[in-house]
């Protein structure tokens, strides 16, 4: 992968990113996160894990895109207007979010790894389906399996939330 | 060259984008997609570090991608239960602002 281009998608990741906190329109935001996720589907795909890619772009800016999009146009939102902003509390969260980078950035420098470069990988096709899949059912057995039931569970407690009670 | 270094600066900036998001925002679906950014920034470096970790025989860190993967099933499970609960309490409050929900019953 080219700086060149890790530059441009990681700069499509952030813009669309900071989009998505910045817009006021709902709908808006939804698709600023479709875009910033497909630029992360890239990067992903820059350090050659295809499926995680392949994963990020069908689960999120394919299932879950459509679920925001759909429940923002169930409740029917508007861009949200006429309320006054408050500007300490602004300013506060501002602050808090800037400490925590500038911490990000003082850890990422003082790390001595940080400034290696990537290892090289043989030149030979990496088929990374085929490892992950022999590590998620061989080794991670247990936890696959619990996964699963937590999908269960999260589907059958969507259904009842959104079952209207009898009153 | 690209470093290690590079995508963890990226994956920083993108976990404090919605870390901003969840204190600056007051509406429910947009904190929920500041949520999703910073677990697509923790992905983001795990899967930098599967990278960067070549094991024996030449190949990235695929358990970490296994990670990855739990990480990306939990997340969905959770937008769909959180989108869930948003629409019952939209039917019950008819707003989705957190500065309108500041009761714990009603």
């Amino acid at each position: 992968m080219s700086p060149f281009l890790f530059w441009i998608f990681a700069l499509l990741t952030l813009i669309f990113g900071a989009a998505v906190v910045i817009n006021r329109n709902p709908v808006a935001s939804a698709l600023s996160l479709v875009a910033s996720f497909l630029g992360l589907a890239a990067l992903f795909m820059s350090l050659n894990a295809y499926f995680i890619g392949i994963i990020q772009v069908l689960v999120y800016a394919g299932a879950v895109m459509v679920l925001f999009l759909f429940i923002i146009m169930l409740l029917d939102l508007r861009a949200e207007e006429g309320r006054q902003i408050n500007w300490l509390t602004t300013a506060g969260g501002l602050a808090v979010a800037l400490i925590l980078l500038g911490q990000i950035f003082s850890v990422v420098r003082h790390f001595a790894i940080a400034h290696k470069r990537f290892p090289p990988l043989p030149e030979s096709t990496i088929d990374d389906v085929r490892n992950i899949g022999a590590a998620l059912f061989g080794n991670y057995n247990l936890p696959f399996q619990i996964v699963g039931v937590l999908v269960l569970v999260a589907t059958i407690g969507v259904v009842l939330l959104s079952k209207r009670q009898p009153r | 060259m690209i470093t290690l270094g590079d995508y963890l600066i990226v994956s920083g900036i993108l976990f404090v984008i919605g870390f901003a998001g969840v204190l600056l925002r007051r509406n429910l679906i947009i904190i929920l997609m500041a949520l999703e950014l910073m677990l697509n920034a923790a992905n983001l470096s795990l899967v930098a570090f599967s990278r960067f970790r070549v094991g024996p025989a030449g190949l990235p860190d695929y358990n970490v991608q296994v990670f990855v993967f739990f990480i990306i099933t939990v997340a969905a499970a959770e937008v769909a239960v959180g989108l869930a609960i948003i629409v019952a309490l939209y039917r019950t409050r008819q707003t989705t602002d957190v500065n309108d929900i500041s009761s714990l019953k009603f």
